[in-house]
Order: C-alpha cells, then sequence, then structure tokens
C-alpha cells in the first residue's frame, strides 16, 4: 500500500491499547502516547503535558480528552489543545487503523511547538 | 428548512444567562433573537450599588458587551420591549412594531419595583432603584438637591441611601416596620447596622409611614409628610419598598400566573410548552427568588432543556443575603429568627461591633445571622444546605472554620478584606488576592467553580476556598454562591454521592456503564472525577463481585507506585508496624542499588522510600522485593497506608501495653481495603502519644486499663486532632472496634473525603451509635468487613511481578 512507503511505522494492535486508556512508544526524539478512547477512536500525541511536562500517557482518558497525572490539566485528543481556560498544545502525530494494526507516521508531526511559550498555531 | 427559533423576552442576567448556558451546549441549535425594555446591553443589576456609590462605572458592570452579541449571532433589540405575544400564531410584538416568529419563548422579564399609591408619587424627583436609568437620576440628582428621602429600609433602599450619602446628600431612611432589614435580620443585629449607618450621617425614621409626596413651586417633589405630621425636605425621593414579578405581558398571554409566571421544575410554564420563564419574574412552587444565585440554576435547567437534553431539574434554592455597603458586614441565611423547636447560639460584642447568631435544629444550622463579621458566612451556608449535624463543632462553631487562612497565610484572624493585592491566598498554585479579584471583574466569574478553572485559585488541596469565597463575595456581592441545593458528584451528572450510592446498592447497579446509563449520565464515559469515584462505590458495594476498572483509576493506583514530578515512580514496601529485620533492610538495600533508585528515604510514616524507579522497572523490583517477603505498602493508594507505632511495653519505661505488637496485628487485618480516601492508623504505648496517635484516621493511645481508641484526626491541610471514641479493654475489641469504624466510614463517606470532614459532617454521635453503643451494629460493620477483605488481601506486587497486567508497564513499541 502507499501509505506504507511514506514513513508510516506498524506499532501494534487496537487491542493492545486498553479502551479508555494508552501506551507509549518509545523514539529517540522522546515518547509518544498512543490513546484509545471508549469508541474505539485512536489518537498519538507527543508525551508531554505543555504545562510542566507530565506524562500524558498515564492520565485519565475521558471522552475525547486525557487528564494530564500531575496537575489534572485536560488535553483534548484531536486538537492537542489544552482545555480552556488553560492554554498549550502538544504536538500530534497521525495514527491509523488498518485490519486492526495500528500505524503511526513518526515525521508527521502536527501543529504547534512543543512547549506553551510557543502557543498553538491554528490551520 | 432553518434553524428553529427562540426569542428571549428580557435582556438582564436571568435571561443572558440562560442563552450562554444554552449556547455553552448546543451552540448552533437556535436562531436567537432577544428583546430588551433598556437601550444597554446585559449588565450585571447586582452592581448598581457600586455604580451609585461612585466605586465603579457603568463599563466596569456590563456582562456582554454588543459584540459578544454578534459573535454568537443573536439578532439583539435593545429599548424595545415585546408588547404582545400571540401565541396561536407563535409571534411576539414589539414596542417599535418589529414582529419575531417563534418555536421556543423564553420569557425572563424580571421585576417591577413597586411604586406607593401615594399622593404625590407621579412628582419629579420620585424614583425608585432598579436599573441604569434609575442610577442616573439619581447622580445627577445628587449634584443639584442636598436632601434626599429614601422610603424603604430593606436591602435596596439601605444600598440606596449609602450611594446618595456617599454622593454628599443628607438622607433620611423612612421606614414602616421598628427595625431594619426585617426579612433578613434580627433585632439586635439590626440596631448594630443601624448605629452604623447613623456614624455615616445617614438619618432614621424607623416605624413611620410616609403619607404624601409635596411638590415645590417648579413642580418637583420638595418634602415627605409622614403619618404624625413630620415634614422631610427632599429634593429626590427613592422609593425602594420591594419589587414584584413583572408578569403584566405573560397574563396579557393568558399564560397562569399566581404572583409569578408558574413554571414546573424544568422552567416550563404550566400553561405552554413552548413557552419557558426564567428569573425574578417566575413563581416556582409557589416561591419567587429576587437573588442572582437561583437565577443561575434557573437559567441552567431552562438551558438544558431548551438544548433537548431533557433531563436537569430545578428543585428550589436556598439563598444568603449580603448587603453591598462597603465597610458594612452583614449575612444572614435561612430562618435567622428561629422560634418553636430551635436552639440559638449568639455571641455579641458590641465593642467590636460584632455579631452572631445561629439558629440550630435538631443539631443542625437551619438559619445564621450576622453582623460585623462575615467571613464564616459562607461556611455557616454550607453546613445549613448540607444538613450537617454540627453537635460535635458546637463548642467552636461561633469561632469560625478554624483552619481559614492557616494555611500559609501567617495570622488566621487577619480577614481576607484587609489582606493587600499581593498577599497569596492560593499557597497551592501560588495566586494573590490582586490576581484572583481582576479574573472576576475582567472575566465576569459568578462562581467558585469559575474563579478555580479561570485562576487554579483553591483548586488543589482546596483549604483556601473560604478565603476566595469571601474575596467573591466581597467582588460582585453577597449573590455570588450558585448555592445548589444540592452538589453533584461532578457536572457528569445532577446526582449526589449519596443517591449515586443508593442506587448502585438499591437497583443492583454493578458496572460503571450500567450507573452511567441508569444514572443518565451526561458525558459518554464520565471524567476523572466520577469515573474513579464510581469504580470505589461498586467495589465496596459489590466485594468479590465487582471486577474493578483498572482504567478509572488515577494512574498512582493502576500502577501500584507514586508517578513523581519527573515522570518515574516511589515504591515503599509494607513494613509491618514499623518493626524491620537487618536482613531486610539488606534486601531493600539491593533493590535500591540494583535498579538504580536515585534516593532511599525514611518516610514519616515509619517505612522507606526509593524514588526514581523507572516505570517498565516495577514489576521487577516488586519481584526482588516479593521475594525477601515484603508486600505493597499502599502508599500511593486510597487505602490503609501505615500503622505508625512506638515500642511500648517491649522496650520503653512507661510504657502500658504492647503498642507495638497491637499496631502489627492492626496493620495484618486491615491492610488491602480500598477506602474513600487514605487512611492511617497509630498505636501509642502511653499517653505521651509518642506515635502521634490523635492527629491520625484511627489511633489508639495506651492505657494502664486497656486502650483509648480515637477517631476522626488529620495532620494534613487542617489540621484535626481525634475525637475520643471509646475506651476498651483487649486488643480484640480494638481489633474489632477499628474495622467496624473503616466499614462505616467506607459504607457512608464520599469518595475523597477523609475521616476528618466526614466525622465532622455525619456528627461523632452518629459514629458512637453505630460502632459503640450498638453491639450488634459493630458486629455487623466487622463481619462485612472481614467479607470485603477476603477479596481485597491479595498483593498488587506479587500478582504484577508474576506477570499480570503487563501492558500497563511495558512500552507499545521502541523505535530506534
Amino acid at each position: 500500500m502507499n501509505a506504507m512507503t511514506e514513513g508510516w511505522l506498524k506499532i501494534g494492535r487496537l487491542h493492545d491499547v486498553p479502551r479508555q486508556g494508552a501506551r507509549v512508544v518509545r523514539t529517540a526524539a522522546g515518547a509518544i502516547a498512543v490513546f484509545r478512547t471508549h469508541d474505539d477512536q485512536v489518537y498519538a500525541l507527543e508525551d508531554r503535558c505543555p504545562h510542566k511536562g507530565g506524562p500524558l500517557s498515564q492520565g485519565i482518558v475521558h471522552g475525547h480528552r486525557v487528564a494530564c497525572p500531575l496537575h489534572d490539566w485536560r488535553i483534548d485528543l484531536e486538537s492537542g489543545q489544552a482545555v480552556a481556560p488553560d492554554v498549550g498544545c502538544v504536538a500530534r502525530y497521525p495514527v491509523r487503523i488498518i485490519d486492526g494494526e495500528l500505524w503511526l507516521q513518526l515525521n508527521g508531526a502536527m501543529l504547534g511547538g512543543p512547549t506553551p511559550a510557543q502557543g498553538c498555531r491554528h490551520d | 428548512m432553518g434553524k428553529p427559533k427562540l426569542v428571549v423576552i428580557g435582556n438582564g442576567m436571568a435571561g443572558m444567562r440562560t442563552v450562554e448556558e444554552l449556547l455553552k451546549l448546543a451552540p448552533d441549535l437556535y436562531d436567537i433573537t432577544v428583546f430588551g425594555e433598556e437601550p444597554h446591553p446585559n449588565y450585571n443589576r447586582i452592581l448598581l450599588s457600586p455604580v451609585l456609590t461612585g466605586e465603579q462605572t457603568l463599563d466596569q458592570i456590563i456582562l456582554n458587551p454588543l459584540d459578544w452579541y454578534a459573535q454568537h449571532g443573536i439578532r439583539l433589540h435593545t429599548g424595545d420591549p415585546v408588547v404582545h405575544i400571540d401565541r396561536a400564531r407563535r409571534v411576539v410584538v414589539s414596542r417599535s412594531g418589529i414582529e419575531a416568529s417563534y418555536d421556543r419563548l423564553l420569557m425572563a422579564t424580571g421585576s417591577r419595583p413597586v411604586r406607593l399609591p401615594l399622593p404625590g408619587a407621579e412628582l419629579a424627583g420620585v424614583v425608585c432603584f432598579r436599573d441604569i436609568a434609575d442610577v442616573q437620576a439619581m447622580v445627577a440628582a445628587a449634584r443639584e438637591y442636598r436632601q434626599a428621602v429614601v422610603i424603604g429600609g430593606g436591602l435596596l433602599g439601605l444600598e440606596a441611601a449609602n450611594g446618595l450619602r456617599a454622593r454628599g446628600m443628607q438622607v433620611t431612611v423612612v421606614h414602616l416596620a421598628s427595625w431594619l432589614m426585617e426579612r433578613q435580620l434580627d433585632e439586635p443585629a439590626a440596631r448594630l447596622l443601624q448605629r452604623t449607618l447613623e456614624e455615616r450621617g445617614i438619618a432614621f425614621r424607623l416605624a413611620a409611614q410616609t403619607e404624601a409626596l409635596q411638590a415645590g413651586e417648579s413642580g418637583r417633589v420638595c418634602a415627605v409628610r409622614l403619618k404624625g405630621g413630620e415634614v422631610l425636605p427632599a429634593g429626590l425621593v427613592v422609593m425602594a419598598v420591594g419589587i414584584r414579578p413583572n408578569t403584566q405581558l405573560a397574563e396579557a398571554a393568558g399564560l397562569h400566573c399566581n404572583r409569578g409566571i408558574v413554571v414546573d421544575d424544568t422552567l416550563q410554564t404550566v400553561t405552554d410548552p413552548r413557552i419557558y420563564a426564567v428569573g425574578e419574574c417566575v413563581s416556582h412552587r409557589g416561591v419567587f427568588y429576587g437573588l442572582v444565585a437561583p437565577l443561575f440554576e434557573q437559567a441552567k435547567v431552562a438551558a438544558n432543556h431548551l438544548a433537548r437534553f431533557g433531563i436537569a431539574r430545578y428543585t428550589g434554592s436556598i439563598t444568603a443575603t449580603k448587603l453591598k455597603v462597603t465597610g458594612v458586614d452583614l449575612y444572614s441565611a435561612g430562618d435567622f429568627m428561629g422560634g418553636e423547636g430551635c436552639e440559638e447560639i449568639v455571641l455579641r460584642d458590641a465593642g467590636r461591633g460584632v455579631y452572631k447568631k445561629l439558629v440550630l435544629r435538631q443539631g443542625r444550622i437551619v438559619g445564621a445571622c450576622l453582623y460585623g463579621d462575615t467571613l464564616d458566612g459562607p461556611w455557616y451556608f454550607e453546613l445549613m444546605r448540607e444538613g450537617s449535624d454540627v453537635t460535635a463543632l458546637r463548642e467552636r462553631l461561633m469561632f469560625g472554620r478554624a483552619h481559614v487562612g492557616d494555611a500559609g497565610h501567617g495570622d488566621p484572624r487577619a480577614r481576607v478584606q484587609q489582606l493587600p493585592d499581593s498577599a497569596e491566598i492560593c499557597g497551592c498554585n501560588g495566586v494573590c488576592k490582586g490576581t484572583i479579584l481582576a479574573a472576576i471583574r475582567d472575566q465576569k466569574l459568578f462562581t467558585l467553580e469559575e474563579v478555580r478553572a479561570h485562576t487554579k485559585a483553591s483548586a488543589s488541596c482546596g483549604s483556601c476556598t473560604g478565603l476566595v469565597e469571601a474575596l467573591l463575595a466581597m467582588a460582585v456581592g453577597g449573590d455570588h454562591s450558585t448555592a445548589p441545593s444540592k452538589k453533584p458528584l461532578c457536572p457528569c451528572t445532577h446526582y449526589t454521592h449519596d443517591e449515586v450510592r443508593a442506587a448502585i446498592r438499591d437497583q443492583g447497579l454493578k458496572s460503571i456503564p450500567a450507573v452511567m446509563r441508569r444514572l443518565e449520565w451526561k458525558t459518554p464515559d464520565g471524567c476523572p472525577k466520577c469515573r474513579p469515584a464510581l469504580n470505589y462505590y461498586l467495589l465496596a458495594a459489590w466485594p468479590g463481585e465487582y471486577a474493578d476498572d483498572a482504567q478509572s483509576r488515577f494512574i498512582n493506583e493502576r500502577a501500584h507506585g507514586n508517578i513523581q514530578k519527573d515522570g518515574s515512580f516511589s515504591v515503599v514496601p509494607r513494613i509491618w508496624g514499623g518493626v524491620v529485620s537487618p536482613r531486610e533492610l539488606r534486601a531493600i538495600a539491593a533493590v535500591a542499588e540494583k535498579y538504580q533508585a536515585a534516593e532511599v528515604k525514611i518516610t514519616g510514616g515509619q517505612r522507606i522510600d526509593l524514588f526514581g524507579i523507572r516505570k517498565e522497572d516495577l514489576p521487577a523490583v516488586w519481584r526482588d522485593l516479593s521475594a525477601a517477603g515484603f508486600v505493597s505498602g499502599h502508599a500511593y493508594g486510597k487505602a490503609l497506608r501505615t500503622v505508625k507505632t512506638c515500642v511500648g511495653s517491649r522496650w520503653c519505661r512507661f510504657g502500658t501495653q504492647d503498642s507495638t505488637g497491637l499496631g502489627i496485628k492492626l496493620e495484618q487485618a486491615t491492610w488491602g481495603s480500598w477506602m474513600p480516601h487514605k487512611f492511617k492508623m497509630a498505636v501509642s504505648g502511653c499517653p505521651r502519644n509518642c506515635a502521634e496517635a490523635t492527629i491520625k484516621d484511627f489511633g489508639v493511645v495506651c492505657v494502664d486499663s486497656g486502650y483509648e481508641l480515637h477517631v476522626g484526626g488529620n495532620g494534613g491541610i487542617k489540621v484535626r486532632v481525634t475525637d475520643l471514641l471509646t475506651h476498651v479493654k483487649t486488643e480484640a475489641e480494638v481489633i474489632e472496634h477499628a474495622c467496624a469504624f473503616i466499614q462505616l466510614y467506607r459504607e457512608e463517606a464520599h469518595y475523597l473525603e477523609r475521616t476528618a470532614p466526614w466525622v465532622e459532617r455525619v456528627g461523632l454521635a452518629h459514629i458512637k451509635a453505630r460502632v459503640v453503643e450498638d453491639a450488634d451494629s459493630r458486629r455487623a460493620l466487622y463481619e462485612r468487613f472481614l467479607q470485603s477483605q477476603r477479596h481485597a488481601q491479595h498483593d498488587p506486587w506479587a500478582e504484577r511481578a508474576q506477570g499480570g497486567a503487563a501492558h500497563e508497564f511495558a512500552p507499545l513499541e521502541t523505535v530506534v
């Protein structure tokens, strides 16, 4: 498949990630959290809260959000943005489910810088 | 076909709050049109008083500027009230002739000031105190005339009098009753208030009735004549004798009105299902509310139904009043007069100008009337709203919430009003007074929850909640508290902790999705607040039957370690009673070296904490610790933590009993049980109390004749010394009482409620009745605890060392 040739990487199966939970993919550039929501949507985000760098993969996943385990910031999994009134965002990575397998595009980081100071760009 | 049309009659606080709530729930559902009588955008009517005194400007009290309406696509017609509703055609007509059709109509027409039908009432220079135009008229009159008479010595009248006095007028208040604010104050408090206002130069005529208003040569009012003949010169007369729901339009449209527009618990009018009504124009269960807090609750419920969620209910509010006169502190709530079947606790200090009265019925606060020192008003209000048993607090009750201000704020008596803007209010998040006040003003915040969301003040440990509430009261007046008559478990539900627990038990609900379905949760799978609570309640209700949901636990309980700020974990093995052998110490040392613990620390609970352990190493660390005989210390859990002991009669020359041995037995009986919050115990060998048993959840102090049992202590945020539960003679009795107490706590406390606030909420008498006085009840609690322990006492570390929950600890993939 064409998509496979463009930097997509097989990282595991959907059922390896607990529903309402997350697993971590370790990379040279840092950890990426792979989330699975109650309705089996999958999202991949940089595993670093924009507030104080907490590991988002360890938070409670609810709806399409995760609560950072350190200070309870809420991050929207679709946009990578902190939920208002908090401000900040984390990089997102494209992730796909094909035949129950999870594919991640490592070089596809989207949106905004990793630190709150840089803010987030909206497109 | 276009969107359904919503027409709002009334551009005031209740109407616009409903629209705001609606936009939050369903931003694009309706095409919205708003008609307002006044020529202004929506403003904060409560703050007209400080505008009158000159402390605030009109611009500062605007809640929604015109561009807010534009941004949300709302058509706004200001200065153009609706004069006719045609329910058959579903059309409203405004004074200027604009017609607007509706699918849903929201009436928020507010109230009208009562104008006494006195001779001369229609003269120029006679105003009410209701809207911006009234304030402008008063401000203009204050420039031209020297004397003013205010008719009515209630809340509004006194605020008007104070404002006019601040603008330099000589003011006399004429009041029909024999003391001021008789609907909110008893006579002693009213006398103190009167004295303060007299010192400011306001004169009073009490038990006095106005007979006529007299006109001067220009045709403007020039004097007020009282019954009895006295004539008070006046270039301005303010009538502030009360308000009446504005139901004219509703009545003309044939909607059933009884004082107000009659609505049901969904704020739907009883006459026409397409028409809703909120605010001061409403009569709900026969009650009419003139304060802002209930209006906001109504707004939430009406919005919920307009948004077609259809689940919210409004069941009425308890209200509290605070006078918005700078420098006058007055707070009243509930049944402050007392009477048959009530007790009164009164503190009167005329020298300091302080008067406090609490009215109690059957050990619970039903009313409060405070003058001169109102800092604790919100606390009393909370106790009243929750129906807390205050018997155990009684002797300290009048002196206020002891911890207000003591969490790093220096002098606990320092009044929040006197603090400089730079003073830190929230020590957890470093938020100072100035920041909070600025946020309240600039972001138009009204509730504690909003202040928490925007500033984080009191959002962590909560010990500064009282201070933040006081700031809120100071900034937006006494109507700040949203004061829901009951507090939902979290924003996902309307049900309280107790209601949720009862439903789980009585309806046999055995999973989180089952609870959410049956109780109509508003979110698909809850939030980080309700999921852990539900998981605990289910676990406590169905021991051995309910399958624990790891994804509904906070990371510490899911990973069985404490997450640290760098994402690593700490590991605390259980050290029974604090007694450890050299062989065990060597095993811990070996683990620390093998897994490169970054720091090894002795904890405050007589255990050893290994810091900086990588998450993926946890199962191996536990395997090594298990091999040496250790089990989890649950230092991360809402569970039994540690049992601190002194050496007691084994070594100490003062020891009366074997405190160490008893501590170990207690720990062995209770480890592994999940609780509403963390739970700490201690056993001291003599009354010197070296194990500090009197600040623990359950503390034992050994004495020569046996054992004193103490409960509900806390050494954390708010230090609380235990209450003495009872005295027993044998170790077996100690253990039975401890387990029964824990089980009662497990069954009755709210999730995340420590024993200290729980004991204060339900009262020590209740706990004694269940655990001490009734042996059968104690026995039954003890049996239920043992039953639950049979399923709880499995070491989670050993299970994971053998490969359980492996996905929790291993990365999904490692990419080089």
